[in-house]
């Protein structure tokens, strides 16, 4: 009896979106990078393109990480308390950008300004060569008088800001239509808020061609399978031509694989559950490899035997060939 | 698929003999439809009318269950692709490797280490599901002796590996009653081995490298008189060849309704490296039936567990505990009262840090209907006067001494309307659960 024909007909792809830009391109970066693409659901090469494999962000924040467990803060050391030297350690990691995450100018967590935030963007874009994240602190009043500065001191750097909600939208996309960069638009695990935020950008004028969604992650083992079915949603929206959802998706593994018991936990506190040298960075890169067959294009992450992991399951999942 | 009612009616004789016990031909099919009632009920039924029902009645993928009774372990009739078109209902079986080279101590300690695995999360008991022995050694007397003792050491469903026909027949002979999976390695599989899983009624494992090859090993078996069979792509199967293979079988047999490949599939996730691991959470994640792993490194297992366990709750209910008092330990008056939602994964993650840090306490899981403590802050579900209310009805008062509530640090902001409220004093614990160790031991005072 022959095999029936399951390989599926898709409408269209999932957008694609390069981020940083070269000295001919008018910026400064030595690489850039290249996400979307994709034709098929993920991993599936019989069924059409794969389009562009996912790429790793790693982060680096503006002030030391002070709630990292000494596994993870270890492997930067004294990286941490200066943010070029942070991002050149996530790079030697593997890191295809890096993922600034201005932690410092939150109002609790150390208020620093405008003019200090666009500092440590010019101060990591001159220390390594790959594309950057810049990502504010999430108070909106704040991430609106800092982000600006932010976005005009990267200029023509083609970078990709965050986040836009649809409370908060107006100022970013104002800001990156001027200075050029990318945008994420954020939305708390719906795909309806997810489609709503890109409304609100694209009627502000922003391309949806130039967005990445962000609809919230989850670690593995907590509220997980919520992520992988929005994910899943998506891209299956998207595949069936859906305008408002086509956009690359980011996900944000590290911040929240360490915030997990199995992550952080003393090995006293874990009894039988190994070291948290293996503990940790295991977490983290599973949570990573679960999100890639729902459709995850940009991974945000922390610790380097977690990246060396991931890369390697992208490399036997996720590329052609 | 179920067939409706009428599709049923249509094939009936349509006579009202009413010899079934109903009045009416189509009452007859609505009952069948419904699963009240049996095709073989209906005495006129012509043989080809009852083969057609049957066959198109029968599930898209087929339900096959290693082992019997309370220790089998059901797999497949899978209904979907993905889990927010209705869900996934028969969690991917983990396997752990046990090669019969191992000698007698390796043996031992293996199957006690099997034996031994074991988590508590979301208040369950997660183990290894199933043994799957290797024929590594060719020998037919080694491989029965290794299942026997698995059989004898472990209450757990038997997976049976290897290429001879012989020693398939050994080892099942050896694990009798057990009802083991036989899974045969070789592409061009016997009448022998046929004749000998259908006359134990045992489960045959086929496998070969190409699915058009498979398909046609399926057909022999069923045409053999076999029904429950599981395919597999095979120990040499590079991932990406697994994974389009796991995803071609479930589209044919759920889509196309194509019955040689409607069976579960076994996939191996083999070695001891991390790359193991992570092929093993791609096929949990898509759709195998079993997955044979190597590993016993417990955070490793713990892993993929809790990616099973991810992927198969049921998306249309918020995995949630009854709303009401808990007592961890035996709390005294003068315990701590912690604060957190019904939602089952707020409520496991305090009650494991609880457990952990040995401290008894009361967990008072207020009704957010189960979604978590920020999820619920923001529907206003979660707010000084459900608090307020819940800690009322719950008779603390009466419980413990002090007059003091731990609230999670992320709702911070309400601690002050929940004093008024409640008329108690309240602490603003962690604002994870990971952090509660650390508060009750060092930070929490009833005074």
């Amino acid at each position: 009896m022959a095999i029936p024909e399951t390989k599926e007909a898709w409408a269209a792809a999932i957008n694609r979106l390069t981020i940083g830009a070269t000295t001919a391109q008018g910026g400064t970066r030595k690489s850039t990078v290249t996400v979307g693409g994709a034709k098929c659901v993920p991993g599936l090469a019989f069924d059409g393109d794969l389009g562009e494999p996912p790429a790793v962000a790693v982060e680096v924040w503006d002030v030391p990480a002070d709630d990292w467990p000494e596994e993870l803060a270890g492997q930067y050391g004294a990286a941490l308390n200066k943010p070029g030297d942070w991002a050149k350690k996530a790079v030697e990691f593997g890191a295809d950008m890096i993922c600034l995450r201005l932690m410092g100018v939150h109002p609790d967590g150390g208020d620093r300004s405008a003019e200090q935030a666009a500092a440590t963007v010019k101060e990591v874009l001159a220390a390594v060569g790959v594309p950057l994240i810049v990502w504010g602190c999430g108070v909106a009043e704040k991430d609106n008088k800092v982000l600006p500065s932010c976005t005009s001191a990267a200029r023509g750097e083609n970078c990709l800001f965050g986040t836009i909600t649809e409370k908060n939208y107006r100022t970013l996309v104002a800001a990156c239509l001027a200075d050029g960069h990318k945008l994420i638009g954020e939305s708390p695990l719906d795909i309806n808020m997810a489609k709503q935020v890109n409304i609100l950008a694209q009627d502000a004028g922003y391309p949806l061609s130039d967005l990445v969604l962000y609809p919230n992650s989850a670690a593995l083992g907590y509220g997980y399978e919520y992520v992988i079915s929005i994910l899943e949603r998506g891209h299956l929206a998207a595949l069936n031509g859906d305008q408002l959802l086509r956009q690359p998706v980011l996900c944000n593994v590290g911040a929240e694989a360490w915030r997990t018991k199995e992550a952080r936990a003393a090995d006293e506190e874990v009894p039988g559950l190994g070291t948290a040298a293996r503990r940790g960075p295991l977490w983290e890169a599973l949570t990573a490899t679960g999100l890639m067959p729902a459709g995850a294009d940009i991974l945000v992450m922390r610790h380097p035997g977690a990246i060396a992991l991931v890369k390697q399951g992208i490399k036997t999942f996720m590329r052609a060939g | 698929m179920a067939l409706t009612g009428l599709e049923i009616y249509k094939k009936l004789p349509k006579q009202n003999c009413r010899e079934c016990g109903l009045p009416t031909c189509l009452a007859f099919a609505m009952k069948v439809a419904a699963g009240q009632a049996g095709l073989d009920t209906c005495p006129r039924l012509t043989e080809e009318a009852r083969s057609n029902l049957n066959e198109a009645s029968a599930p898209p993928q087929r339900l096959v269950t290693i082992g019997e009774g309370e220790a089998g372990f059901p797999m497949g009739q899978e209904t979907v692709l993905y889990r927010h078109e209705e869900r996934f209902h028969h969690p991917c079986g983990i396997a752990v490797r046990v090669e019969d080279t191992l000698d007698d101590a390796g043996l031992d300690a293996r199957l006690e280490a099997i034996g031994q695995m074991a988590f508590e999360r979301m208040g369950l008991r997660m183990v290894i599901d199933l043994v799957a022995i290797d024929n590594v050694s060719g020998e037919a007397a080694r491989f029965a002796a290794c299942a026997k003792k698995a059989a004898e050491k472990l209450n757990k469903p038997l997976v049976l590996i290897s290429g001879n026909v012989a020693a398939l027949q050994a080892a099942a002979a050896s694990v009798a009653p057990r009802r083991a999976l036989l899974q045969f390695t070789e592409a061009a599989p016997g009448e022998d081995l046929f004749k000998l899983a259908k006359e134990k009624n045992l489960p045959l494992g086929l496998q070969a490298d190409s699915l058009e090859a498979l398909t046609a090993l399926a057909e022999k078996a069923r045409a053999a008189g076999l029904q429950d069979l599981v395919l597999s792509p095979g120990a040499a199967a590079g991932p990406a060849a697994a994974l389009e293979f796991l995803t071609k079988t479930r589209r044919a047999a759920l889509q196309k309704k194509f019955r040689p490949l409607g069976y579960p599939v076994l996939t191996y996730a083999l070695g001891s490296g991390d790359e193991a691991l992570i092929a093993a959470c791609w096929y949990v994640l898509k759709y195998a039936g079993i997955v044979v792993v190597d590993t016993l490194e417990p955070v490793a297992v713990l892993a993929l567990m809790m990616t099973r366990f991810n992927i198969y709750t049921d998306p249309q209910k918020p995995v949630q505990v009854e709303a009401k008092l808990y007592a961890v330990g035996e709390p005294g008056e003068l315990s701590p009262v912690l604060i957190t939602t019904n939602f089952a994964l707020s409520f496991y993650s305090v009650e494991g840090e609880v457990e952990a840090a040995r401290v008894p306490s009361y967990i008072l899981a207020v009704d957010t209907e189960g979604t978590s403590v920020l999820t619920a802050w923001a529907a206003d579900k979660f707010n000084a006067e459900t608090i307020a209310a819940a800690v009322e009805k719950s008779g603390l008062a009466e419980k413990v001494k002090h007059r003091k509530l731990t609230l999670p640090g992320h709702v911070a902001v309400i601690s002050g309307g929940l004093e008024e409220a409640s008329g108690w004093k309240v602490d603003v614990g962690p604002k994870e659960a990971v952090g509660l160790t650390s508060y009750l031991k060092q930070r929490w005072k009833a005074e």
